[in-house]
């Protein structure tokens, strides 16, 4: 319950409540407001402080129903609010200076949390990986032997049954093959020719891409006897030679939001074809377990013509 | 076809939706002749329930005809008629094989989302919300069941449809709450909620020896109807101290089992905790008001079984944890495995020995579900549980 990810969105949602008392207050109480921060001799104040409450409201509402960068709104408001207390506080002098400086500092003290949950949040985007080497690790347990799971991988030609990005992997012979997996926008296709470099029967198959491939890629299936004796623990191990700029983001597009959310998932659809015979659809995911349709589904109810 | 379609928090709507269609080999289409509504259904229907989308259609607790089956299904032929387990099971996981079948690894295709909600992701369930699967429910004329030739049970005799129906969801459900007390004869059991679980749950420790039953609710009708058709001692929580007359119903021992049958959206008295838990549920920061599962752990006999079958989907909070702890209670829930309990429940059905109807209180045609949803929710009308007839 602790990754990076759910940190920040707790501290994300935090800041959204902070946001719904901030701007709540000078919705209510304009006067006590304008007063609190040194600003009531001003006759615009009123209308002022509104706004900056509504605008508050406005962070708050899109940062607890909104992605979590959408923290870089408050960053925004911050901003303005500082420019405004520091005006404030410059063309006043005394009690009401003091006040305007105390509430400079508060609002600095918020912008420092602020500007690191929007750092943060946006790291986040690429699955909280910088470019470079990238491994995805994932594991499953199949009601199956060693063996049987074994087979149905090593023939490299059922990979894309499972596997959601992949087109195609033609077997070109003497443990070479060629894949083909949906390019980004899916308005192209990426190809790469892949060998098997070292395999165990029943046991591990060690790949790794060709020369030539756009983004060098390598890995390992492990097969070994479940403890219960008649299941078989399958882990996947994957390197992808990750480059920094577009193509790196290109590449973070290709495995989606949470790589291995999708790892996952390709060997959650092993399972079903291995233990069920066929992909587990629903009306709402008709392709199957779809990480990258998860966020947003379709009512469950079937598509088609009304009848 | 005609579906009852969840519109938004507290409103349901009956609306022309497009036929299932077999969407895998093993899929068979039913047709749907008789739908009940589940208490669980009310907690999503009040969208306590998370991941439920508007446009999605109800209903886990149905039965009726095979019209059309896939090409992997064995078993079953257009024109069986059958009940239908509410979890969805494939039959060959670990799980199913363990006889957890409201447990399935392979019925949730969303369980990505389950596992980051739950740490681990339960079996699919029929209309019950995207977090387990986004199955169309069976509150509607047509239903796709997938794992046909796992799931649904043929009825071949005369059995009417009100006599099996509940095998789908709350007679298995009511039944594995006394099961999982592992009653000994002499064994005092309370039961939390007279609503159809509860009712099922007393009747069931009633089957397995229980000596005695009390069960607790507010509702008159619902504790007359125990009362009367069970023979059940009853208490009404609005008129007395729970923990106190326990206590002297089993001359201060507490009771040796109890079943909660109440679930997440417990009604308790005005007190400073029931606000403090409404006000948590409604900012989100508690899903669920858990009144009376803290009642029945403070209520139980040293050493005793608290077995929770009202729904929870989230997070509680000031859960009396030292009383679970101190005094060796032993807690067990889950979904109901209802595969594992089908076949045995129909034969008791059959043999005469149980007649599951008698709660029923209201049929009504499938176009006044909103109305069905309505008195159900707000116990209005004696309504006890509501049967749909497509």
């Amino acid at each position: 319950m602790n990754s990076p990810e759910q940190r920040i969105r707790r501290l994300v949602t935090r800041l959204g409540w902070t946001s719904v008392a901030l701007g709540a207050a000078p919705l209510v109480k304009p006067r006590e407001v304008a007063r609190a921060v040194g600003v009531d001799d001003d006759p615009r104040a009123g209308l002022v402080v509104r706004m900056v409450g509504a605008r508050e409201l406005l962070h708050a509402a899109l940062l607890l129903a909104g992605p979590v960068q959408t923290v870089w709104t408050r960053v925004a408001g911050d901003a303005l609010d500082l420019a405004l207390l520091g005006g404030a506080a410059r063309s006043r002098s005394g009690a009401r200076r003091t006040r305007a400086l105390t509430a400079l500092a508060l609002v600095g003290g918020i912008t420092v949390i602020d500007v690191y949950a929007a750092a943060r949040s946006t790291r986040r985007q690429h699955g909280g990986r910088r470019p470079g080497p990238l491994e995805l690790r994932a594991s499953t347990t199949i009601n199956k032997g060693p063996d049987e799971v074994y087979a149905f991988w090593r023939d490299l030609e059922h990979l894309p049954t499972f596997m959601l990005h992949l087109q195609s992997v033609d077997d070109l012979g003497g443990n070479r093959s060629r894949w083909r997996a949906n390019a980004p926008l899916r308005r192209r296709t990426v190809e790469w020719d892949a060998e098997i470099t070292s395999e165990e029967p029943g046991r591990r198959i060690t790949w790794t891409s060709l020369p030539g491939a756009d983004v060098p890629n390598s890995g390992t299936v492990h097969f070994a006897p479940a403890p219960d004796g008649h299941g078989t623990e399958v882990k996947v191990v994957l390197h992808y030679d990750v480059p920094a700029g577009r193509l790196g983001r290109a590449v973070a597009r290709v495995l989606g939001e949470e790589p291995t959310q999708q790892v996952r998932d390709d060997l959650r659809r092993l399972k079903q074809v291995l233990e069920t015979g066929d992909l587990v659809r629903t009306e709402s995911l008709p392709e199957g377990t779809d990480a990258r349709r998860q966020a947003v589904q379709r009512p469950a109810m079937a598509e088609g013509d009304q009848r | 076809m005609r579906a009852v379609v969840w519109q938004g928090p507290g409103k349901v709507s009956v609306d022309n939706v497009p036929d299932p269609r077999i969407l895998n080999d093993r899929d068979a289409i039913i047709r749907v002749t008789s739908t009940a509504i589940c208490g669980s259904d009310l907690h999503l229907y009040d969208g306590y329930v998370p991941e439920v989308v508007p446009g999605d259609i109800f209903g886990h607790e149905f039965m009726g005809e095979v019209v059309e089956v896939g090409r992997g299904v064995t078993g079953l032929a257009p024109g069986d008629r059958v009940v239908v387990p509410f979890p969805i099971a494939c039959g060959a996981c670990r799980a199913c094989e363990r006889d957890l079948w409201s447990l399935c690894e392979n019925s949730n295709p969303n369980a990505g989302l389950a596992e980051k909600m739950m740490g681990h992701s339960p079996a699919g369930i029929f209309g019950y919300s995207h977090l387990l699967g986004g199955y169309p429910g069976g509150q509607a004329e047509y239903v796709r069941v997938p794992f046909a030739d796992v799931g649904p049970l043929k009825i071949e005799d005369d059995l009417t449809d009100e006599q099996v129906l509940f095998l789908t969801d709350v007679l298995p459900t009511g039944y594995m709450g006394a099961d999982l007390c592992d009653i000994a004869p002499g064994d005092v059991v309370a039961v939390w909620g007279a609503g159809p679980v509860g009712q099922f749950a007393a009747m069931s420790a009633q089957l397995l020896g229980a000596a005695r039953v009390i069960v607790i609710d507010r509702v008159p009708e619902r504790l007359a109807l125990a009362k009367d058709h069970l023979g059940v001692d009853v208490l009404d929580y609005e008129e007395t101290s729970v923990l106190m007359e326990l206590r002297e119903l089993t001359a201060g021992r507490g009771p040796d089992h109890c079943i909660e049958a109440v679930g997440m959206e417990a009604h308790a008295d005005f007190t400073p905790l029931h606000l403090y838990d409404k006000a948590k549920q409604l900012v989100k920061s508690q899903t669920d008001r858990p009144q009376a599962l803290r009642e029945a752990i403070l209520a139980c006999g040293n050493g005793g079984t608290v077995a929770v079958m009202g729904v929870y989907g989230g997070f509680i909070d000031k859960f009396p944890m030292g009383s679970v702890m101190n005094r060796s209670l032993t807690i067990k829930t889950g979904q109901a495995h209802v595969h594992r309990y089908l076949r045995p429940l129909r034969d008791r059905i059959r043999a005469g020995e149980i007649d599951p109807s008698y709660i029923i209180s209201h049929r009504l045609p499938l176009e006044e579900a909103p109305h069905g949803y309505d008195i159900f929710k707000n116990k209005l009308d004696d309504c006890t549980k509501v049967v749909l007839k497509p």
